[in-house]
């Protein structure tokens, strides 16, 4: 069995937001000094999926990891080999730039086609920076291959996946035939954190780079220009702050200052 | 510019969601004269369209198999209302239902999507979604290159203008087709009572609270306010500790809520978090670091140790209601 990660480097979520500045001229978020871009948490979680399934699986099974991006992405890839990933494939070339999720999910899709033999590819739920959430789909329907997102358990048996899906008021167990893309939520629960020698060892496994030419794609069908949905604004919203703090000696007093003033607004 | 706008309908228990309301009155204001129609999938449907104000036209399917959403089935029910009404924008929920269809429909119309927009508008006649991006520390605008124009619409987006009904009849959509996905085994798990979308009062635990036992002493502070009007959310750190149910996370990767009050105890005010309340009318913190996010949200606070602050809030609640 063949199972594949998709994997993104991302600036650190956490950034604390008197850090976070954005470039208004080129719409894209200036990297804050000090701070390492990190994989993406979901891409962690959907990389521990894979390495389950994997484990449960037997010795025939590889996961192999991808991620589109710059020569820094290697990074993701090689956290991805320390948790136990077989190989990676770093997908890079300036045509893929600045693309939506449409284009991302075109050439990771070229490149599970160029891997051949491949049964599932795990994605995390949505990427930590943009926030979109559609690339693992986007991917199924590239690929034509059914799929289930926010997964918070996944199951493999007899060539089919079982998927406990994360719903507004509940849980819902699907099964699909492979293959077959899910995206995984935070409820699966943490990745596995690599030790020293696993570290070591994943920079000895193998990563292969691939351009859009070496996987047959247009670059005007790619990145920037292949794009259908275009990013015209980037901006950070004002929030106002007037916090009152409540004065007092005591929580008591405190407390009774509080519930004062929510009597005179009318909230309680 | 005039705009023809399909809205992606959901049913709760067999009436028209909240949120489909508020996509369709957000909707007439941006078709400007322009048709806006609706689809409806589920028991109930083809009645739920007369509640459907601002839509023109609705389509419906009254087959008990879309009650449970699977995006295949529904995709092609919604096709061919695309088909008949050819509009250039589709909104849908940034729902369970909206965040699988959004992607998989843009693909299949061969356009893309812009997800969890919180505003949509025509700007010299072509359409432009804005949304929070970096987990709201910023927000984007985008423009498409395709056609239609989909979004999916973060809930309390739009304001739903009071009154009005919808089409009193509906064209008929073909019953669901065969699905890849078989649905083997469904789980609920909610809060009893009042649920937290519902609630004018939210009170959300944070990982701060330090154990689960302590979201006891969050439902206690819910009913001094009154259970009618108060229901306890948490933060995606305390539901990840397994604290409290996923289902009353709040959040960019959990519920929108919009109380008059929410109060957030030893909740650091991550802006993920805040992506999920900050349209709260007025937010209230109680945690013991000066420096916390949520005071750059909140319009009251309480500095200090929720051990000592919480036990006399009930107290002062209960005080103040006369219990
Ligand atoms: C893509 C993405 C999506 C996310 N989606 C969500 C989401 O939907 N919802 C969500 O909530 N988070 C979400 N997060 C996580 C978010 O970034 C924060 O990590 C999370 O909200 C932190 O939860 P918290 O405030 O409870 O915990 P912390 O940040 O750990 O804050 C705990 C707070 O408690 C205070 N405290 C500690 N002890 C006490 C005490 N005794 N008395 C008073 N105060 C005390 C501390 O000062 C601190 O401010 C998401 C993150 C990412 C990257």
């Amino acid at each position: 069995m063949h199972l594949v990660v998709c994997a993104k480097q991302i600036p650190d979520p956490d950034t604390p937001p008197s850090a976070f500045k954005i470039d208004e001229a080129s719409n894209s978020v200036i990297p804050a000094p000090g701070i390492s871009p990190i994989l993406s948490q979901f891409d962690g979680i959907a990389a521990e999926a894979a390495l389950r399934i994997k484990e449960a699986g037997g010795d025939d099974a590889k996961v192999t990891v991808i991620s589109m991006g710059a020569d820094s992405a290697r990074a993701a890839i090689k956290q991805v080999l320390a948790m136990g990933a077989d190989e990676g494939v770093l997908l890079n070339d300036d045509a893929f730039e600045d693309g939506d999720s449409y284009t991302t999910a075109k050439v990771l899709a070229s490149a599970i086609r160029e891997l051949g033999d491949v049964d599932a590819v795990f994605c995390g739920r949505q990427a930590a920076d943009w926030d979109m959430g559609q690339v693992g789909l986007l991917l199924a329907e590239e690929l034509g291959w059914a799929s289930a997102i926010i997964a918070k358990d996944i199951s493999y048996a007899d060539g089919n996946v079982s998927v406990q899906r994360v719903l507004t008021d509940g849980f819902e167990t699907v099964q699909m035939a492979l293959p077959a893309v899910m995206t995984v939520s935070n409820e699966f629960g943490e990745p596995r954190y690599p030790k020293l020698p696993q570290i070591m060892a994943a920079a000895k496994k193998t990563v292969t780079q691939y351009s859009a030419a070496e996987l047959g794609l247009d670059a005007a069908d790619v990145g920037a220009s292949g794009s259908r949905l275009k990013i015209e604004k980037l901006f950070i919203p004002e929030t106002d702050s007037n916090v009152e703090f409540m004065g007092g000696d005591t929580p008591q007093e405190q407390a009774a200052a509080l519930v004062q003033r929510l009597q005179a607004d009318k909230l309680i | 510019m005039s705009h023809n706008i399909l809205v992606i309908g959901e049913l709760d228990e067999g009436s028209a969601s909240a949120t489909t309301l508020e996509l369709l009155a957000g909707a007439s204001e941006i078709a400007s004269g322009g048709n806006v129609s609706v689809t409806l999938l589920g028991v109930g449907a083809s009645q739920a369209v007369g509640a459907c104000a601002g839509a023109n036209t609705a389509y419906a399917s009254d087959d008990a198999q879309y009650d449970d959403f699977r995006g295949d089935q529904w995709i092609s029910a919604i096709q061919s209302a695309v088909e008949s009404e050819t509009p250039d924008v589709i909104l849908v929920a940034q729902s369970i239902v909206g965040r699988e269809l959004g992607p998989r429909l843009s693909h299949k119309l061969g356009t893309a999507v812009a997800m969890d927009c919180v505003s949509i508008s025509d700007v010299d006649g072509s359409i432009k979604a804005t949304r929070p991006c970096f987990g709201g520390n910023a927000m984007a605008t985008y423009g498409f290159s395709t056609s239609p124009a989909i979004a999916t619409v973060r809930a309390k987006s739009f304001e739903v203008t009071e009154g009005g009904s919808g089409p009193t009849t509906s064209t008929e959509l073909p019953a669901a087709s065969q699905s890849r996905t078989e649905i083997i085994a469904t789980e609920a798990a909610t809060a009893e009572g009042l649920q937290i979308q519902d609630a004018t009062v939210v009170v959300c635990g944070g990982r701060g609270l330090g154990d689960a036992e302590a979201f006891g002493e969050m439902e206690s502070i819910a009913s001094a306010i009154g259970l009618d009007k108060a229901a306890v959310g948490a933060s995606r750190a305390a539901v990840d500790l397994g604290w409290y149910p996923p289902s009353q996370q709040v959040g960019l990767t959990g519920k929108v809520v919009t109380p008059d009050l929410y109060l957030a105890v030893a909740v650091s005010g991550a802006s993920q978090h805040m992506a999920g309340c900050s349209g709260s009318k007025t937010i209230v913190g109680i945690n013991r670091d000066e420096e916390a996010n949520i005071w750059s949200f909140s319009r009251y606070g309480i500095i200090g140790d929720y051990k000592q602050v919480v036990p006399a809030l009930i107290e002062e609640l209960k005080k103040a209601s006369g219990n």
